[in-house]
C-alpha cells in the first residue's frame, strides 16, 4: 500500500498532514451552479488538457477519472483519503478530479468552483503544499483565463473564499489537549486570530480520535505566504502545547497513562468486533503510545494504513464487497489484526 | 419575486410609498413600470395614474415616493436577493455587478477588501504593456513637441505594434 497518507512527516508526533487547497474559477463560465451541462462538459475537457497534455512533470504521474463513472464505494473512498470532499462525492453535477498517483495532488473540477488545487504532505508542511498547488495553478492558467478582478482577487463562488482563494490547514492529533479540557481555551484563542478549527473531514465534520484541522479564515488582503505563515506559527504553538501536556501528564501519572494506552492496544489486538467510532478512539491512544515510545513494535506507517483502511468505504473496497455495519465491524477488527500481524 | 401587475417578468423595481405615515411598496417588472408611463426610473417622481389605481389613492394625495431599483447580473441572471439567501453567487461578474454591497460584506469575512497576493500572468502582462505603451506615448508627444519627426515615425510604429499583440 503506498501514498502520502502512509509516510510520516516532520512533527509526526503530533502533526498528522498538511493541506493547501486553491480556489480557482474561468472567466468564460458561470460558475458551476449555474452552468449548462455542455459547458460544465468543455470546461471539464479543456481542465483535463491543460494538464495532461501539457510538457510539464505535473503530466505523467497524473489520472482523470469522471465522477459519473465511479460507483458509490469508490468515490467514498476518495472522500475518506482526502482526495474529494464529501460535496464532490454526493454532487449531480457534471464533474471530475485528476488525481496524482501517488493520491498527494487533487484538481477537483466543478464542485462549488471550476477548480479547487489541493495538495497534500504528511507531517507539517504547509509550505511545500503551497509550492506544488502554486505550480499546477500557474501550469493550468497557461491555456484557461482565470476570473480575476484586481481589486477582489481570484473570484469564488462565495465570497468567503475569493482573494487568494487559498486555504491552508494542518491536521493535529491532541489527545492530552483534550482529555484535559485545554483544547477550549486554544479553540477560543483561535477564532480570535483568525484559525479555524475542524474536524477531520473538514466542514460539518466531528473531531473523533482527536484529531482537528486548523486553518486561515481569511483570505482576502493578506498574501499567501502571510496566510500560510500564520497558521505555521500557530500550529507549531498548539503542537509544543500538546507536546509539554503529554511530558507532564506522563510524569505525573505514568501508570494510569499507560494503563489508557495498553488497554486500547488490548482491545485493538484482541477484539472481534470493532464500530468506526471506537476504531478512532483506539488508534488515538495507540498513536500517543506510538509516539511517545511506550509501544515499539507498531510502527506509525503501519498505523497510518490502518486509520485508512478501516474506514467503512476502503473497508469494503479492500473486502471486495458492500458490507452491512455488523459484517463491517468484523472485517475492521480482521484486517487490524492482518495489518499488525503483516 | 414576479411583477405584481403582469405576473410574468422578474420584478425588478421596488416602489415604497409613504402617505400619512404608513408605507405601502409595491413589485414591478421595468417594463410595467416604464408603461404606466409617467414617471420617469431615474428621477424622483410624481405620482401617477398607474400607480394611484393601483393603490386606490386620488391623484391629489402628496405622498413621497422612493424608487428602488432591484439589479440583476445581465451575465448570469442572479438577482442580490438571492445571493443573499444562498451565500453564493452565480458567474465572476457579479462581483462587479453588486461591488458596492459586496465591499462590506467582504470587509465584514475578511477585514480587508483589497487583494494582495498572487496575480495571473496574464494580467501582470497586460499591466506592464500598458504601462510601457504609456511610456511611449508621451515620448511620442515630446518627439512630435520638439519636432523631431523621424524620432516620432518609429515611436508610432512601436506604439501601434504592441498595441495589435
Amino acid at each position: 500500500m503506498s501514498g502520502w497518507y502512509i509516510e510520516k512527516g516532520p512533527e509526526s508526533d503530533v502533526a498528522v498532514s498538511s493541506r493547501v487547497r486553491l480556489a480557482r474559477n474561468f472567466k468564460e463560465y458561470p460558475f458551476p451552479s449555474r452552468m449548462k451541462r455542455e459547458q460544465a462538459q468543455q470546461l471539464m475537457g479543456k481542465v483535463k488538457s491543460s494538464v495532461l497534455d501539457s510538457d510539464s512533470d505535473l503530466a505523467d504521474g497524473v489520472e482523470y477519472l469522471d465522477l459519473s463513472m465511479l460507483g458509490s464505494i469508490d468515490k467514498y473512498s476518495l472522500v475518506e483519503k482526502h482526495l474529494i470532499s464529501p460535496e464532490l462525492a454526493v454532487s449531480k453535477r457534471d464533474c471530475s478530479v485528476i488525481l496524482s498517483k501517488d493520491e498527494s495532488i487533487s484538481i477537483m473540477i466543478n464542485e462549488e468552483d471550476h477548480l479547487r488545487i489541493q495538495s497534500l504532505f504528511p507531517g507539517m508542511q504547509i509550505r511545500n503544499a503551497w509550492e506544488i498547488c502554486n505550480k499546477i495553478d500557474t501550469l493550468i492558467e497557461e491555456s484557461i483565463e482565470y476570473a480575476y478582478s484586481p481589486y477582489f482577487g481570484y473570484l469564488t463562488c462565495c465570497p468567503t473564499n475569493t482573494g487568494t482563494g487559498v486555504r491552508a490547514s494542518v491536521m493535529l492529533h491532541l489527545p492530552v489537549l483534550s482529555m484535559t479540557g485545554h483544547i477550549r481555551r486554544i479553540l477560543e484563542a483561535c477564532g480570535k486570530l483568525g484559525i479555524a478549527v475542524r474536524g477531520i473531514y473538514g466542514e460539518n465534520s466531528d473531531t473523533s480520535g482527536n484529531m482537528y484541522q486548523f486553518s486561515n479564515q481569511v483570505t482576502l488582503g493578506q498574501s499567501e505566504a502571510d496566510l500560510i505563515n500564520s497558521v505555521t506559527n500557530i500550529a507549531s504553538q498548539i503542537i509544543e502545547q500538546e507536546r509539554n501536556l503529554r511530558n507532564e501528564l506522563h510524569k505525573q501519572d505514568s501508570l494510569r497513562f499507560e494503563d489508557r494506552i495498553f488497554r486500547s492496544l488490548g482491545i485493538f489486538e484482541k477484539a472481534r468486533l470493532i464500530t468506526s467510532e471506537e476504531c478512532m478512539k483506539l488508534i488515538s491512544d495507540i498513536r500517543l503510545g506510538i509516539v511517545t515510545e511506550l509501544i515499539k513494535d507498531i510502527s506509525l506507517e503501519k498505523l497510518n494504513e490502518i486509520m485508512l483502511l478501516t474506514q467503512p468505504a476502503n473497508l469494503q473496497k479492500h473486502a471486495g464487497r458492500i458490507l452491512d455495519s455488523s459484517e463491517c465491524n468484523a472485517k475492521r477488527a480482521e484486517l487490524i489484526k492482518s495489518i499488525l500481524n503483516k | 419575486m414576479l411583477c405584481q401587475h403582469c405576473n410574468v417578468r422578474l420584478a425588478n423595481v421596488h416602489l415604497a410609498q409613504i402617505i400619512n405615515g404608513k408605507k405601502i411598496e409595491i413589485f414591478l417588472c421595468e417594463q410595467c413600470a416604464k408603461e404606466s408611463g409617467q414617471f420617469c426610473l431615474e428621477c424622483p417622481p410624481e405620482i401617477n395614474d398607474f400607480l394611484a389605481g393601483l393603490m386606490g389613492f386620488q391623484k391629489n394625495n402628496n405622498p413621497y415616493v422612493t424608487i428602488n431599483k432591484e439589479i440583476a447580473c445581465p451575465s448570469c441572471g442572479m438577482s442580490y436577493e438571492e445571493f443573499q439567501k444562498t451565500g453564493k453567487l452565480g458567474c465572476s461578474n457579479c462581483y462587479s455587478v453588486f461591488a458596492e454591497r459586496l465591499e462590506p460584506l467582504l470587509k465584514r469575512i475578511h477585514g480587508n477588501t483589497e487583494h494582495h497576493g498572487k496575480t495571473p500572468r496574464k494580467m501582470e502582462l497586460d499591466i506592464k504593456k500598458s504601462n510601457e505603451l504609456i511610456g511611449l506615448k508621451e515620448l511620442l508627444n515630446k518627439a512630435i513637441q520638439s519636432e523631431e519627426y523621424e524620432k516620432a515615425a518609429e515611436l508610432r510604429d512601436r506604439i501601434r505594434k504592441l498595441e495589435v499583440e
